[in-house]
């Protein structure tokens, strides 16, 4: 529909939209996320659900206890080389559409813990993050302007065409390749179409 | 204008609007998958156990039957609780056919511990 129709519709009192506006704006407002921490960014995590942030203004307060009645996984924390297959696993079995966050510099990168043998340097290795969140650990606050966030991401997703996001696409996967213990490292290190690693800069000397 | 109307026609046409409120969402959320959302299982989706453990065997496990007796067990201090409670708090308005009645009552409660006793479930094995 043409936009100056539109508006000149709405001035007159009668309000139009789109079918992907109206299932979206349905989505974005009812994101129930996971309830499950993984260590300190969890305690902000629980403190912005509670009265003082309240996660509920934005249709967020129903931490699901399941993983097939979740929409969001927020990575709340450290993940060690030890739980990563878990939460793999976890998003897994989260029906369609699914959306994560990574929250924490634990979680996007080993943070503080990144040289450690066991710390997996971020989520993102093996599951499409959607938000990261920065901090040690974010304050909540950092938490609702990463909801919002995934919000303004979710109204934009498109319902046809080439660029519709995974969930509407049929050839695309829903589930991710879980890593098993290796001997050294979890195998596969990563998963090669979620994420690629940097290429190191290199200073060629003339 | 006569308005004879049948008593069970408001029940009938409230019939049809329960019946329009409940599949209406259901069909129209089924269209909407056929149409835009394509289902997409697979092994750790369908998946028994939803804890982030690997599965093992399937959900028909069965129990083994010598669990009755706990069951019973479980019901004679259960009941006896129950009754117990108002008994007490009556006790002292209560006339000597009640009391006779009740302490008869615990008596067959107690049977059924002397009898669990004697078979010897109580003892850890």
């Amino acid at each position: 529909m043409d936009e100056g129709l539109r508006n000149e519709l709405t001035k007159q009192g009668i309000f139009t939209t789109k079918l992907s506006d109206l299932y979206n704006w349905g989505r974005k407002n009812s994101v129930w996320p996971l309830q499950f921490g993984l260590a300190c960014c969890a305690i902000e995590m629980i403190s912005a659900s509670m009265a003082r942030y309240d996660l509920a203004r934005f249709g967020a307060e129903v931490f699901r206890p399941s993983p097939r009645q979740a929409d969001l996984m927020i990575v709340a924390g450290t993940v060690t080389k030890k739980m990563a297959p878990q939460v793999v696993r976890l998003f897994n079995q989260m029906p369609e559409p699914k959306y994560v966050i990574a929250m924490g510099a634990c979680a996007i990168s080993g943070g503080p813990f990144k040289q450690g043998y066991n710390v997996l340097k971020g989520i993102d290795r093996y599951i499409p993050v959607d938000v990261h969140i920065p901090g040690c650990p974010p304050r909540p606050e950092a938490l609702l302007h990463a909801f919002m966030t995934l919000q303004k991401k979710i109204d934009a997703q498109l319902l046809t065409g080439p660029n519709r996001p995974r969930h509407l696409n049929a050839d695309a996967p829903g589930e991710f390749p879980v890593p098993e213990f290796g001997e050294h490292d979890l195998v596969p290190p990563s998963n090669p179409n979620v994420w690629q690693p940097p290429v190191p800069k290199t200073v060629t000397e003339c | 204008m006569p308005t004879e109307t049948s008593p069970y026609l408001l029940l009938a046409v409230f019939l049809v609007a329960a019946l329009f409120f409940s599949v209406t969402p259901l069909l129209a959320a089924w269209l909407w998958a056929r149409r835009y959302s394509p289902r997409k299982p697979g092994p750790e989706k369908n998946a028994i156990y939803e804890c982030g453990l690997k599965s093992k065997g399937d959900a028909w496990v069965q129990f083994r039957s010598e669990y009755y007796l706990y069951a019973i067990i479980f019901l004679i201090f259960d009941v006896e609780t129950i009754f117990l409670l108002p008994f007490a708090v009556a006790f002292t308005g209560l006339p000597v056919g009640a009391f006779i009645a009740m302490i008869a009552f615990l008596l067959l409660l107690v049977e059924g511990l002397v009898w669990a006793w004697r078979k010897g479930i109580l003892t850890w094995a």
